[in-house]
């Protein structure tokens, strides 16, 4: 899967979307439900609508799987409020395309031991994993690893910048 | 294309590559009660780039055990006289003299003479044969260090031993390899992705480490010498952790295929793979007693991150630490009597030592961010990873919290290093 072109033609699209999205405040998802009343019928469905959970959505930086970060509080692994939408989008996607594979990579902030922060963030990408198979999605098609604190989006020695740390990243297949 | 650069990007590279940036050492500390000793360059070592006499001297300084009598530009040879009382009068308690003779094909003898100044009497005279290279030249020099601290503290010598460590510079991370001393860097395997972890083999001839490539946290066991690896452990989930048995047959690794961390335990060739132990929480960071019997590992079992033991055959964790909320990465000493680990002490991560049989406890350095402890093979001293100016440096300190020094790589994060057991 890592050698198919689609795939990491859509990955360059999705990874563009996703670098820069700041942690923090998350914004709502955006809505992608853009139908037309049901009474009108004088013209066709244009290609620019798009089915939330089809392949199509994935590539789509107004659809809400294009966000893929989820962040934690210190010391915590539970899923904030804010972020249970956008899992139940995600796994409803994988319910939809059972084909389509997802690593979850948890992260943790720097400070203390690299493997148990390992630890720490492999029980981030659990409750991630959690979430989505509530959700719909198959134990087989979501892996949860992680990165401990190998992989800190930001390097300051700030509560702030530890809170961007402390999160789980989002992959489809072909992106990793 | 992405993944093809990255399988060009990570190869195993050729020992040869000893260009890059080699650790500088700093020593900041020393014992009490050191031994005066007179190392007296040696005759007919001058050809020499680096005189063998002054990377004795150098690895007898960062024990910390001794301390240098000057004897200036003094040259003498091992069969030269000795005019003891001269020695006593300087403070000297033993003397080093030798000669370096130039033999048949590009190749020297270096003798040594070893003497006790007080008692006027010989404790040990050797010879080494060596090229002028300047590897074998070190390589010698260690030895003789090795000799006379072994007579003169009745202790084994650490000085031909080598240190694993992570060197992460601008998006690349080097696993390196080196002399005991920074000298000699070899990198044995470089990548774009983060290195975790390595730790030797207890035959020295391998290393086990934690590699990132995969997006994913992958165990490798590398073979040194032939410089070629193999996958030890690639589950579902994440590996990681990994630590030899004594007798180097099995790994305690860390695997989440099952859920959380949780302690496993398998075949160094990635075979047999059977769980040691369960909890609802996390357990890593597994550590294998000398005698092999039991293991060591970090658990947040009882709500915060301390370190228990548990029997190799599984069975009943016993709890190991129990002030502060904090401590990890436990390492036991080579004799199995003490325990190093990392305690939070308010917002520091420290070094500590804890004597297993009385279980009291000394922080054994004044850092803030200490990680990775790995005792030296004659478990004199402690090597960690901390950090100096924001940037990751090595350290070294004996058991005692006495003798200091720092080793540190120009413009780079040296980081998670293991102290190879002795040389054959």
């Amino acid at each position: 899967m890592r050698t198919s072109i689609i795939s990491a033609s859509l990955v360059a699209v999705l990874l563009t979307a996703c670098s820069s999205q700041p942690p923090a405040p998350e914004q709502k998802p955006a809505a992608v439900e853009d139908r037309q009343p049901a009474g009108a019928s004088t013209a066709p469905v244009t290609s620019d609508v798009i089915d939330p959970y089809s392949l199509a959505a994935l590539k789509d930086p107004k659809s809400p799987l294009s966000k893929r970060s989820i962040f934690f509080d210190f010391d915590s692994y539970i899923i904030k409020d804010e972020f249970k939408t956008l899992l139940e989008q995600h796994g409803k996607f994988l319910a939809a395309n059972s084909k389509i594979k997802m690593l979850i990579q948890g992260n943790a902030d720097e400070r203390g031991s690299r493997e148990y922060n390992l630890a720490l963030g492999q029980k981030r990408s659990e409750a991630v994993k959690k979430a989505l198979l509530l959700n719909g999605a198959k134990e087989d098609q979501v892996e949860a690893v992680s990165l401990g604190e190998e992989k800190p989006r930001c390097s300051d020695q700030t509560e702030d910048c530890w809170g961007q740390n402390r999160r789980g990243d989002i992959l489809y297949s072909g992106e990793f | 294309m992405k993944s093809l650069s990255r399988l060009l990007f990570i190869s195993l590279l050729s020992v040869s590559i000893s260009a890059s940036a080699q650790l500088s050492i700093e020593i900041t500390g020393a014992g009490a009660n050191r031994i005066p000793i007179a190392v007296v360059n040696f005759d007919g070592e001058k050809v020499l780039s680096q005189a063998i006499t002054s990377v004795v001297r150098a690895d007898l300084d960062r024990s910390g055990l001794f301390r240098q009598i000057d004897s200036g530009s003094m040259t003498l040879a091992e069969n030269a006289p000795i005019n003891f009382s001269d020695w006593r009068g300087r403070g000297a308690d033993a003397v080093v003299t030798g000669s370096m003779l130039a033999q048949a094909n590009g190749r020297y003898e270096s003798r040594f003479r070893l003497q006790d100044v007080t008692k006027q009497s010989l404790l040990d005279v050797e010879a080494y044969g060596h090229t002028s290279a300047p590897t074998q030249m070190r390589a010698t020099a260690h030895r003789m260090a090795d000799a006379i601290y072994e007579k003169l503290t009745g202790e084994r010598g650490i000085f031909s031993t080598r240190i694993a460590y992570v060197v992460k510079s601008t998006g690349r991370y080097e696993l390196q390899i080196a002399d005991a001393d920074g000298a000699n860097p070899q990198t044995p395997l470089a990548s774009r992705e983060p290195l975790i972890s390595p730790t030797w083999s207890p035959d020295g001839n391998k290393l086990a480490y934690v590699s990132f490539e995969a997006k994913k946290p992958v165990i490798y066991v590398h073979d040194l010498a032939a410089n070629r690896r193999h996958v030890a452990a690639n589950f579902k989930g994440s590996n990681s952790a990994p630590a030899w048995s004594p007798d180097g047959k099995r790994l305690a690794i860390v695997l989440t295929k099952d859920g959380n961390s949780q302690l496993y335990l398998v075949n160094a060739d990635g075979s047999g793979v059977v769980r040691l132990a369960s909890s609802s929480g996390i357990d890593t960071e597994p550590q294998f007693s000398p005698d092999g019997q039991s293991i060591y590992f970090t658990s947040d079992r009882g709500g915060s991150p301390q370190i228990y033991a548990i029997p190799v055959t599984g069975g009943e964790a016993k709890r190991v630490t129990f002030e502060g909320s904090y401590n990890v990465t436990a390492r036991p000493s080579p004799d199995g009597k003490s325990l190093a680990y990392i305690s939070q002490n308010g917002s520091r991560y420290q070094l500590t030592l804890m004597d297993l049989a009385t279980r009291q406890t000394q922080i054994l350095t004044d850092s803030s961010k200490d990680e990775s402890p790995s005792f030296a093979p004659n478990g004199r001293m402690i090597l960690y990873a901390t950090e100096v100016g924001g940037r990751g440096v090595l350290a070294a300190v004996s058991t005692d919290g006495r003798t200091k020094y720092k080793l540190s790589v120009p413009a780079a994060d040296a980081r998670e290093p293991a102290w190879s057991p002795f040389s054959k």
